[in-house]
């Protein structure tokens, strides 16, 4: 229990830290970076509280995929040499009510975590609850792909929508570039590629000037 | 304190909701930024699905935690396409650049 809750405070405090250096680091490099950093603690604290495949799953598409296309576009843009200031510059009007708002939400989701008590059979009446013979990705294949397979299919389709949502918003269609057109191939006729010639002998050919 | 329970999770969830909501008006730098906040705010959602359905033995939170992941996923890449295709119009993703519809 001890171990437990070493780790979860370790893990924990290095989320918060990382969230924090997310948003107020200066450059945009290390934003991404310490997006990567949070990402990986918070999965860690996943895989410690029990939910083993969904932490591996944050590592490898958060960090493996979404983390790396952040850091691609940030290697694209050349955003690195932007005035990287915050306060300096235009007076800006809405931090202070964003900080209203993001203060009173966290006073909120603090009164709802601490004054709230729940009724005993409220954690006991679920449905699907968790076999602890089996292995959390067994558990989760088991019910997904039987009771959740419309919610599975249309996570399939959201991910194809964004995919080609993507293609068709960065596709350019781009002049002086030699590609193939499979059309103009296949539609040509022997009458206009091929001539006959009748050559006579000790003439040799003209090949029209 | 030794305890971990439920009420340590969703306070750890709490706190990154607190810093992406913070990101998102602090931030003068770029859109990135902003995108990157809104994962850490769908990330606290995860911490907090998660939490209630490890303590509560129900399986089903582990269920949508994986459809908002795929969910973030496919945001971020549709964000940063628009991202990419503004920077190629206009050269900058400065958020005080962004003023296109008088807002």
């Amino acid at each position: 229990m001890l171990a437990h809750a070493v780790f979860f405070y370790f893990f924990s405090i290095l989320a918060i830290f990382s969230a924090l250096m997310v948003i107020t680091s200066r450059s945009t490099v290390n934003s991404v970076f310490f997006l990567i950093l949070d990402f990986i603690s918070v999965g860690c604290l996943f895989i410690m509280v029990g939910a083993e495949f969904l932490g591996m799953i944050l590592l490898i598409v958060y960090v493996g995929a979404v983390a790396v296309l952040f850091l691609f576009v940030v290697m694209m843009l050349n955003v690195a040499q932007q005035k990287q200031s915050w306060f300096i510059g235009k007076k800006s009007t809405h931090i202070p009510s964003g900080l209203i708002v993001s203060v009173l939400i966290f006073l909120e989701l603090l009164v709802v975590i601490g004054g709230w008590k729940y009724k005993e059979n409220v954690m006991s009446s679920s449905n699907l609850v968790i076999d602890q013979t089996i292995t959390n990705t067994h558990s989760i294949g088991s019910v997904m792909y039987t009771d959740y397979i419309l919610y599975f299919q249309l996570s399939g389709i959201i991910l194809l929508l964004s995919m080609v949502g993507a293609i068709i918003l960065t596709y350019r269609k781009r002049e002086n570039v030699k590609s193939q057109s499979y059309l103009k191939q296949i539609s040509r006729e022997r009458s206009s590629s091929v001539v006959l010639k009748e050559v006579d002998f000790n003439k040799g050919v003209k090949i029209d000037d | 304190m030794i305890e971990i329970g439920l009420g340590h999770y969703l306070t750890l969830g709490a706190i990154i909701f607190f810093l992406g909501v913070i990101g998102i008006f602090l931030n003068r730098k770029n859109v990135i930024v902003i995108l990157m906040s809104v994962e850490l705010i769908l990330l606290s959602v995860n911490i907090n699905l998660i939490s209630f359905s490890i303590f509560s033995g129900d399986l089903l939170g582990q269920i949508f935690t994986m459809l908002i992941l795929t969910v973030a996923a496919a945001e971020a890449a549709i964000g940063l396409a628009i991202i990419v295709i503004f920077y190629r119009n206009k050269g900058s993703i400065r958020v005080e650049d962004i003023h296109e519809m008088k807002g």
